[in-house]
């Protein structure tokens, strides 16, 4: 029986903390971004832009954080990764050059073909950021092919397989749903009676792809589902996340949205968590020996005194981090508005 | 084309386009934390014109640092993961300190800084200024403390043998202050703050010369002056002091730098010269004799050890570095002397009408700029053939499962990418110089508009 608290597993935990802190507070960003041309007025879209103004960097800095804690914590999962999601690395980062300028200089020229040529590229930059995410994130669920190396050994085309295009769907569907709770949450007026128009089918859709996925992976991804055989208590974990989902339509119809983006947050989290269970102990799941090849949180770390040099950073570090994101959204709390500092 | 210079070009053109915006950013956080701390203390409007003007700079610079900088992290493991593997313990604890402690504070913060003008009092802003300067700073020291533990390793272990080697971590803090780290760091910050210094003088003499906003273009002139003439002094200390760490910890950089090519004593400190490396010397060659020798360590016979000393295969670019590490010294010059002779005119009152002083200014905006890379340039090029000195190859840290197509396919992108890039970056620092500063009486009420949005809420 492996120790529940290694060094490893609580290093493990803290990277999975990062990476559910990534995808509630820049999925809605992501979501925001595919939303953005469902509106044609300049008006709405600074609006739905300035919802996001403040905090969008920030947000991303959980990725940037993510990475890091992986390359100190685990060096063999970054160095494999990097190798093996080579193209799609790429164009994620493209992806986060696009919409970071975008953002930045979208509304610095008042000429129409100047703010739709950024428009449509800080849409279609959220869109791909979330697919490509999402296609990686269906990769370490399904597995890559690895050597005793654990050199990755397959090509791009191994990387698309239709369970990982679908996960990449369901991502995109569960982060544009966020996304416009996000918005309904933040504005008022026309807009916010419009966007409650368009939150129904984002939910109808993210049902959809929830129940295909989940259908899925419980058929052809039996390895997902073993921790929750073998400690039946987790069920309780998938059991939850279901209610959550059902809640979110429910308050979206009480017209509570600041409860019903908790949901979608609370949703975030527990498919997280799902994931987590389900793969744990491995990080990277070797799909042509899973038994001998995966690397797992232990023949992957780093040295123990590193492990524990990072544990000091993150137990001084990470509460002050949380304690200024809070106090950053504390005050740009309520309903956006336009002024002379806005994007 | 192979893997391992694609590799290399591919991380030489996404640092160097990066190391265009942090400097800038570190300068300018400075700058605006001197200002604002004005502003707090005379409440006098126009410094929060001033403020403002500068804070959109700021943010121009910041966007794109962060929009490049994310490249950089992903590039250690795509095209160098055998690298990431060995130093992964070592240099990982190191880059997720920056994330934590750097990245977050400097983009939390600058949300206040940038659209809270209206929502915070002016303590509350100040504070929150100050905090992105030192997060700015901070994100200096954690990647500068990792790339001197690559120059001069310590602190650690080497774990395991051949393909399966790597270090490991046995003292924090050794690796922390590492023999270069200290020198390396303060080189690269006074560095960054003549970048932010020498981008306000510039934009100020630019105005100065087509005599708009006179008071603000002042006032800011004066400020990036005294910080450069700051810096440049303290500069000269600095670079005196870690070239003389050079001397000590990788003579075979201190060679490529100043063109030695035998091992001798009493050795002349070159200023000027062309690398000859075939017939191992240095054409036209004008130096100070016994200079080296007494810079390096403070004494005119000590002995400078040449290229000889390492094997023909493992020589750096002598020939590039030599004139890179004396461009940077060069530039160096140009600084300190504009920064004197618009100082000595200043006082004189001539500054104002003395056209080619202001345009020279105007042009001084570069010089830092070629300052810095040049130097990192010599640094890194000079660190030739080690990835991590003395243990790891440049040509052993590639990736292997990665082809030179990839590398290829992602050079060409990210090169067509950043050359945008750099058109917009340029059309819109433009947009805002000619547009100018906001003027302050007219929407600016008193303190922040912080009455208005108070009563605004109430409603």
């Amino acid at each position: 029986m492996i120790p529940l608290f290694g060094l490893e597993f609580i290093w493990f935990s803290i990277f999975v903390i990062l990476i559910i802190g990534y995808a509630i507070l820049d999925g809605f960003d992501l979501g925001v971004g595919m939303l953005h041309l469902f509106s044609k007025k300049d008006e709405e879209r600074r609006l739905m832009l300035n919802s996001i103004g403040p905090v969008w960097d920030g947000n991303e800095v959980w990725l940037v954080t993510a990475g890091g804690a992986l390359f100190a914590g685990f060096p063999d999962v970054y160095a494999t990764l990097g190798s093996a999601f080579y193209v799609p690395i790429m164009i994620l980062l493209t992806g986060l050059i696009f919409r970071a300028v975008a953002i930045e200089v979208r509304s610095k020229s008042p000429m129409a073909w100047w703010r739709w040529t950024w428009d449509i590229l800080f849409s279609f930059a959220s869109f791909v950021i979330a697919l490509s995410l999402g296609i990686a994130l269906g990769n370490l669920v399904r597995g890559i092919p690895l050597d005793h190396q654990k050199e990755f050994t397959g090509t791009l085309e191994s990387l698309i397989h239709p369970y990982t295009v679908m996960v990449g769907i369901f991502t995109v569907s569960l982060l544009f749903m966020h996304g416009a709770i996000y918005i309904l949450m933040k504005t008022e007026g026309a807009l916010h009676d419009r966007m409650r128009g368009w939150v129904s089918p984002a939910i109808i859709a993210f049902i959809i792809c929830y129940a295909a996925v989940t259908m899925t992976t419980l058929i052809y991804m039996p390895h997902m589902t073993e921790a929750i055989k073998a400690r039946p208590a987790f069920f309780v974990v998938a059991l939850i996340n279901m209610l959550v989902i059902a809640n979110i339509p429910r308050e979206i119809q009480k017209g509570r949205d600041g409860r019903a983006f908790a949901s979608s947050c609370a949703n975030i989290i527990l498919l997280m968590a799902l994931y987590a269970l389900g793969s744990y102990p491995n990080i990277v799941r070797a799909i042509n020996d899973p038994e001998n090849l995966s690397l797992t949180i232990y023949n992957s770390a780093s040295s123990e005194k590193t492990l524990e040099i990072l544990l000091m950073i993150a137990i001084i570090g990470i509460p002050m981090v949380v304690a200024y994101t809070i106090a950053v959204y504390w005050i740009f709390h309520g309903k956006v508005k336009l002024d002379s500092t806005s994007y | 084309m192979e893997v391992e210079i694609l590799a290399r070009v591919q991380f030489a053109l996404t640092i160097m386009f990066h190391y265009i915006y942090p400097p800038l950013s570190i300068g300018l956080g400075l700058i605006l934390v001197v200002i604002e701390s004005i502003y707090l203390k005379t409440k006098n409007p126009f410094y929060l014109q001033l403020a403002k003007f500068w804070t959109k700079v700021f943010a121009l610079t910041f966007a794109l640092g962060v929009a490049t900088g994310i490249v950089m992290e992903f590039e250690f493991d795509t095209n160098w993961a055998t690298y990431s593997r060995y130093v992964g313990d070592v240099f990982g604890s190191a880059l997720a300190a920056e994330g934590v402690f750097a990245f977050f504070l400097e983009s939390g913060f600058l949300a206040i800084l940038l659209f809270g003008w209206d929502r915070v009092g002016p303590k509350m802003h100040f504070f929150s200024t100050l905090m992105v300067c030192l997060g700015a700073h901070f994100s200096a020291i954690w990647i500068i403390v990792a790339n001197s533990w690559m120059q001069t390793p310590a602190g650690y272990h080497i774990v395991g043998e051949g393909l399966s080697a790597r270090a490991e971590i046995t003292d924090f803090w050794a690796m922390v202050f590492n023999p270069s780290s200290v020198d390396r760091l303060l080189h690269s910050v006074i560095g960054a703050w003549l970048a932010g210094a020498f981008l306000v003088i510039s934009v100020a003499a630019y105005y100065l010369l087509k005599k708009r906003h006179i008071e603000f273009a002042k006032s800011s002139l004066k400020i990036g002056l005294i910080l450069s003439l700051i810096a440049c002094v303290l500069q000269f200390f600095s670079g005196d002091h870690s070239a003389k760490g050079v001397a000590v910890n990788q003579p075979s950089k201190l060679a490529a730098f100043e063109g030695v090519f035998k091992t001798t004593s009493e050795a002349p400190l070159l200023l000027f010269g062309i690398v000859n490396t075939k017939e191992q010397r240095v054409d036209y060659a004008i130096g100070i004799p016994k200079l080296l020798s007494i810079l390096s360590f403070g004494d005119a016979t000590a002995e400078i050890k040449g290229l000889d000393q390492v094997p023909r295969a493992d020589w750096p670019n002598t020939a590039v570095i030599f004139q890179t590490y004396h461009i940077m010294i060069l530039m160096w010059g140009v600084m300190f002397f504009l920064t004197l002779l618009a100082l000595f005119q200043w006082r004189r009152g001539t500054l104002f009408s003395s056209k080619w002083t202001l345009r020279a200014l105007v042009f001084s905006v570069f010089c830092p700029q070629i300052a810095n890379q040049a130097g990192w340039v010599s640094a890194e090029m000079g660190r030739y053939p080690w990835i991590v000195w003395g243990h790891l190859r440049i040509s052993e840290g590639l990736s292997k499962s990665v082809t030179a197509n990839q590398v290829l396919g992602s050079l060409i992108m990210f090169t067509i990418l950043y050359f945008i890039l750099f058109l917009v970056f340029l059309y819109l620092l433009n947009e805002k110089f000619k547009h100018g500063p906001e003027n302050v009486s007219k929407d600016i009420a008193p303190y922040h508009q912080l009455n208005l949005f108070k009563k605004e809420k109430d409603e």
